[in-house]
């Protein structure tokens, strides 16, 4: 694993050696000294083309965790017609020693034009490229999945899969990153998926993914889930006639008190509410469903990190970068050393 | 370069057993700008022999649809390395596309283009009118002053951009009958492709990248075909990509509507899984569409519901295709590897001949432009614009080495087949040996002013 740009193309052991990895990185975060040495010395640049404060942060604390150098670079509305290129961006980084480029981009696919092209040699992790993939968002909502799952079952996390889950994702498929790179990683770890959005949110081309499709939010609910993942509703797709008012949008599709009752009626006791984060309150989901027990939103947040640390010590540490493909194990062995010398 | 002293004198050569359009090895001897005798043991006295066994003689290729990009994008393509391009690539006309900069929507810019094309000396340069000033798509151009003009347009188009009103449309097909002329339709509704970056379908689902249904291309030719109809004119319909849009001009033609369609060759081989890459070499508009569009435009063209073949040549700069995807710019090069991909795509196939690919390659492009000279048979009498084409050959594409200022060909490193040898324009040669020999000079421009370097 050279790259980390989508989970489309991630394969089960990969996935399941970083969520590993993550785990033994949480164990880091509980401690008093909340650091690693494993990347002291190595250069962390975070590109970001988009506003996104949240993920790089996120990324931010991963790596500095990890004692990486960290720059971060905001390249707002970088184009042609605008200012330096992206490929100028890309070279002027691989000139200053950048080890790995976490790019957040709003054109799907730059993250991939960065690995497929000589204008940089740096690891490339994609933190969000426009309605395309967000794979470590994926990796971490699946880490907090498979936490939930596992000790729900009585069960050891390390080396676990999601078969036999079923998860529900409601929103804005059409234009989430999000979405995509759950359904992809999801299927790859066994979970059952169902995608519940107003049939202008889906894409065209849904029914070929590994997944149901529903328009029932209400009916998928009745049917059993066990994660209930809901997706932000952008305002302005209101304008755009994808949905007559928000209103409607959270009367049919919204996670509402109402629907939040239906679960205890359900008997569905265990199921979680996931969100990416940041949620609007009151459209796609209620403030008592955000603030309830089940609500698993900050988890998600904590969890966002050891699952980062993991993706940039898989991808930069010397020891693995060449293993990686060939070990599963290769991964947590070296990070119990590294904590080991600590 | 050498110019001849006479236009008319460009010297005398004998092609020795071509095999006509495929046919049975015979010999043309060509003379003077034009084909002297065509026959079998033609005497060689007093002429450049050129030995043509196993090759092809095909009439000089008529593209109808380039972009040469000059005046206003010279770091893009000039009008003399397009039609350098262009005859290598096998071509004796070409149809400059209207969307320069200043936009080719006045007779004298239609005519900078002729004047241009001529001193350049390589093809026929027939200049595209723009529909509607500026490409605006709010105002007729003055189509008839462009038709009265030294370029003598026929073909009118706002390329690159939909003529999307329907009344402005109506006008604009009903206005260009007074000339003879006929509107040329990118097909594309606007409101449904705002954004758009790839044909919508199974592969921007998973890309994430803003589609370009099927339906907004389909959409404007059923219309227009209507509208051709109701008002008794002439229309062409540009780079159709689509499964239904063949069945809509089918249909049409079945009612007896005068409409001419046209496919580019990437359309013929390429596929949206290119897209996959990110790469936007393989940005293109129309977008490129799936597998099964791509076997019903073959059909199409074989059973002759698509009339010819457009390049829909498109040079950039590498800055506007070294970039994110959807920052790049839309576009492919087309003119050097056009007859290898059709060769590849309908020859080899054995959905056409070489016969075939003379009529969609040559007669029907000169006939839709109203191209004299072009698209001619290959007879005693008839102009000497005849290419010489080896069938044979392979050979891998590199943009690098290409005429063309353009390194955006989405070809690259593939293998095609088929070569061209030779081309004569006017009975002169500005292909030998594949390569570039020289220009042909007209004779008035050899005699003083207007030649340029």
């Amino acid at each position: 694993m050279k790259h980390l740009l989508s989970t489309e193309n991630l394969g089960a052991a990969d996935a399941i050696r970083i969520l590993d990895t993550a785990e033994e990185m949480a164990a880091v975060g509980d401690r008093e000294v909340k650091k690693l040495p494993a990347l002291r010395g190595r250069t962390v640049v975070n590109l970001f083309f988009e506003d996104s404060t949240r993920t790089r942060i996120s990324f931010e604390a991963a790596a500095k965790r990890l004692s990486a150098d960290v720059i971060n670079f905001a390249a707002k509305g970088s184009s042609v017609s605008k200012g330096e290129s992206l490929k100028d961006t890309a070279q002027t980084l691989s000139a200053m020693g950048a080890d790995a480029v976490v790019i957040r981009h709003w054109a799907s696919g730059a993250p991939h034009r960065l690995a497929a092209t000589d204008w940089i040699d740096a690891a490339v992790i994609n933190a969000g490229d426009g309605t395309h993939e967000h794979p470590t968002q994926a990796l971490l909502d699946a880490f907090t999945m498979r936490r939930h799952w596992t000790k729900l079952h009585g069960s050891e996390s390390i080396g676990a899969d999601l078969s036999g889950m079923r998860v529900a994702i409601a929103g804005d498929v059409l234009h989430s990153r999000v979405a995509r790179s759950n359904v992809w990683l999801l299927r790859t770890l066994g979970a059952d998926v169902t995608l519940v959005a107003p049939p202008t949110l889906l894409p065209i081309g849904v029914e070929q993914w590994p997944c149901k499709v529903s328009y029932n939010l209400d009916e998928t609910l009745e049917a059993g889930v066990d994660a209930m993942m809901m997706l932000r509703v952008q305002g302005e797709r209101m304008n755009a006639s994808f949905f007559p008012s928000t209103r409607e949008y959270s009367r049919r599709w919204g996670f509402d008190d109402t629907r939040l009752r239906a679960l205890d009626e359900l008997g569905l006791k265990d199921t979680i509410i996931m969100h990416p984060g940041p949620m609007n309150r009151g459209l796609e989901i209620s403030s008592a469903a955000a603030d309830s027990p089940r609500s698993t939103v900050l988890a998600q947040v904590r969890n966002g990190v050891s699952v980062r640390m993991a993706a940039l010590y898989l991808l930069l540490s010397g020891d693995t970068r060449e293993a990686a493909t060939t070990s599963g194990a290769a991964g947590t062995d070296a990070a119990r050393s590294e904590k080991e010398n600590n | 370069m050498t110019e001849t002293a006479s236009g008319a004198s460009t010297g005398t050569f004998l092609i020795r057993g071509a095999a006509i359009l495929g046919g049975g090895a015979e010999d043309l001897l060509i003379r003077d700008g034009v084909i002297a005798e065509r026959g079998t043991g033609l005497s060689a006295e007093g002429a450049t022999v050129i030995e043509a066994a196993g090759l092809v003689a095909l009439p000089g290729m008529v593209d109808i649809h380039t972009h040469l990009r000059e005046p206003g994008r010279e770091d893009a393509e000039t009008v003399e390395t397009g039609t350098r391009a262009a005859a290598l690539g096998g071509y004796t006309a070409v149809h400059a596309m209207a969307n320069s900069n200043p936009v080719a929507d006045t007779a004298g810019v239609v005519e900078q283009v002729h004047s241009l094309g001529r001193a350049s000396g390589w093809v026929d340069v027939r200049p595209v009118g723009a529909v509607t000033i500026g490409l605006a798509g709010e105002q007729l151009a003055e189509l008839g002053a462009m038709a009265d003009s030294r370029a003598q347009v026929r073909v009118f188009s706002d390329d690159g951009i939909c003529v999307h009103d329907p009344v402005l449309m109506r006008r604009a097909l009903e206005y260009v009958k007074a000339f003879d002329g006929v509107v040329a339709q990118h097909a594309q509704e606007p409101r449904l492709t705002a954004g758009a970056q790839m044909n919508e379908g199974a592969v921007s689902a998973v890309l994430g990248l803003a589609g370009w249904p099927a339906v907004a291309e389909e959409s404007i030719i059923a219309r227009d075909v209507l509208l051709a109809q109701h008002v008794g004119s002439r229309l062409h319909i540009c780079h159709v990509s689509t499964a239904g849009s063949v069945e809509i001009v089918r249909w049409a033609k079945s009612r007896g509507i005068n409409v001419t369609a046209e496919v580019t060759p990437h359309h013929l081989l390429l596929t949206d899984e290119l897209v996959r890459s990110y790469d936007p070499v393989y940005k293109v508009n129309p977008p490129l569409r799936t597998a099964s569009d791509v076997q019903a435009l073959r059909a199409g063209l074989a059973d002759g519901t698509i009339d010819v073949i457009g390049t829909d040549h498109a040079p950039h700069p590498s800055e506007h295709k070294e970039c994110e995807w959807a920052q790049a710019a839309m576009g492919m090069t087309g003119l050097e590897t056009a007859l290898s991909v059709v060769q590849e795509t309908m020859i080899e196939t054995g959905l056409m001949t070489w016969a075939d690919f003379a009529r969609v390659t040559s007669t029907v492009p000169a006939a839709i432009g109203r191209v004299a000279d072009q698209g001619r048979p290959l007879e005693a009498g008839e102009p000497a614009n005849v290419i010489l084409v080896d069938p044979a050959a392979r050979w891998t594409v590199d943009p690098n080495k290409m005429a063309t200022m353009g390194r955006n060909s989405p070809f690259a490193g593939k293998e095609l087949p088929g070569a061209v040898v030779a081309t004569f324009f006017k009975g002169h040669p500005t292909v030998l040996d594949g390569k570039l020999n020289t220009p042909y000079r007209h004779a008035a421009d050899a005699a003083g002013a207007g030649s340029r370097n």
